[in-house]
């Protein structure tokens, strides 16, 4: 088996696994659109201000979303295991990150991403800042991916795993939220959003380049 | 050939090992400790009393002696944990990990008073505490990413796999610095541009002398306490040993 279909392999493995488990991912979604109902609630429902906080708002929910569900990236393969096996597969452990990478944000990312403008919509955004929206939370989810990704990989197994998680992965992708928001922002402000578009698939060239490669590493350490 | 350095028995890794490095740490503590004391007595005597009185600011510029080193001082040791950590990462050398990790607790040390003094001169010069300013903002992630470096550090038993993941963060951490604080800069900013730059300064020739010699200061006070902190370390970890237990008896 080569490379690129052990890749395809792992990816279509982790997706069955998603799928066979539909409703954890339905979780991720609900608590995002929960976060996104309390914001009103807390701040009130005025049009004027919803629509000046909603590009904000929902990019922070779909962060936190995406927090929520990395822990679950290594913790079932390392619970039963498999992630050892696959370790000492004879392939290249990064390409065995990369394709559960892949398989977590198709199952994770990707849903928020669809259905952030029904969210964007119930806030008053005009349909160019719901189009805005979901294109910079294509772009801008996988960096959440791969840094949170060696983030797990790196609390495997830890005492207050998740909490610490998040403590170390929030201040990284503080960039991430700055010009995924920024984009739907410059929007509304009659720009075109494409400068932070652009910032946001270097990050994620270079995250995706590199995050498989250190999150592997780090695997090792918690397996040893 | 002759070669004088293999004839003393010295080479660059003979420090390297806990032992060797344990009592070398404690003969310059308490040199670090003194010089840091004497410049930083120096650099107030000429920065509270020689200086003259900003003529913007009036007297309440001075916080300056304090802010400016610390903040420098919070920036550059993240750069120091990054390069112990790739020094740990390429030659296992078990010293530099411990390095990183005694650096970390000062980092956060710095980054925290960097915050604090920067609201003490905020709050009369703008008349506010704080500000989401671009270098308050990215010196407050900087904070938070020392604290994830210890956090992550202490909540890991095994001390190999504690070294090899603080090594793998503060790298991914000090690719991540730069890009945290052009985003924060280029999101939203207020703060007075840098008064040092390499054209020159735009300050009193012995405000910036107050100045450096307070840097310096916190320079030496930084490296004994790090110093102070991996010699602990040092005990913690070879606790099984023999070196360690003749000294402890």
């Amino acid at each position: 088996m080569g490379v690129l279909s052990f890749f395809a392999s792992m990816l279509a493995r982790d997706v069955l696994l998603a799928w066979r488990q539909r409703g954890d991912v339905l979780l991720g979604l609900m608590f995002f659109m929960l976060v996104a109902t309390l914001f009103p609630l807390a701040v009130g429902p005025e049009p004027n201000g919803l629509l000046r906080i909603g590009p904000g708002v929902l990019w922070v929910a779909a962060l936190l979303a995406n927090l929520l569900a990395l822990p679950r990236l290594f913790h079932g393969d390392w619970i039963d295991g498999s992630l050892e096996q696959l370790l000492l597969a004879p392939y290249p452990p990064s390409m065995m990150v990369a394709a559960k990478f892949a398989a977590h944000w198709l199952v994770t990312s990707l849903p928020l991403a669809l259905a952030a403008p029904l969210l964007a919509i119930q806030y008053g955004l005009p349909p160019e800042q719901c189009l805005m929206l979901v294109a910079s939370l294509l772009l801008g989810t996988p960096i959440i991916t791969a840094l949170g990704g060696i983030g797990a990989a790196l609390t495997l197994g830890l005492r207050q795993g998740e909490v610490l998680l998040a403590l170390l992965v929030l201040p990284l992708l503080a960039p991430v939220l700055i010009f995924g928001s920024g984009a739907v922002s410059a929007v509304a402000a009659g720009q075109s959003g494409m400068a932070e578009l652009s910032l946001l698939a270097a990050m994620a060239c270079a995250s995706v380049f590199f995050a498989p490669w250190l999150a592997a590493k780090a695997l090792r350490l918690a397996i040893e | 050939m002759d070669t004088p350095k293999n004839k003393s028995g010295w080479h660059l890794f003979h420090y390297a090992a806990p032992s060797t490095f344990y009592p070398l740490a404690g003969k310059a503590i308490p040199w670090l400790m003194a010089l840091a004391l004497a410049l930083a007595v120096i650099g107030l005597w000429i920065g509270m009393g020689v200086a003259p009185t900003d003529a913007q600011q009036g007297d309440g510029y001075r916080i300056i002696y304090l802010h400016v080193p610390t903040s420098w001082m919070a920036m550059f040791i993240y750069i120091v944990m990054a390069f112990w950590s790739v020094i740990h990462l390429v030659w296992k050398t078990r010293l530099s990990a411990l390095m990183a990790q005694a650096l970390a607790p000062t980092g956060a040390w710095m980054a925290l008073m960097s915050l604090i003094t920067g609201a003490l001169w905020g709050k009369p010069m703008w008349g506010t505490w704080w500000v989401w300013d671009a270098r308050l903002t990215s010196m407050l992630l900087l904070f938070f990413l020392y604290l994830g470096f210890i956090a992550l550090t202490r909540s890991i038993d095994d001390p190999d796999r504690a070294d090899q993941a603080g090594s793998l963060l503060a790298i991914v951490g000090v690719f991540n610095v730069p890009v945290i604080y052009f985003s924060v800069y280029w999101w939203n900013t207020l703060h007075q541009g840098a008064s040092v730059s390499s054209r020159g300064s735009s300050m009193a020739s012995i405000m910036l002398l107050a100045m450096l010699l307070m840097s310096l200061a916190a320079w030496m006070y930084s490296i004994a306490m790090t110093l102070k902190r991996v010699r602990v370390l040092i005990l913690q970890r070879e606790a099984g040993t023999r070196w360690v237990q003749e000294l402890m008896r």
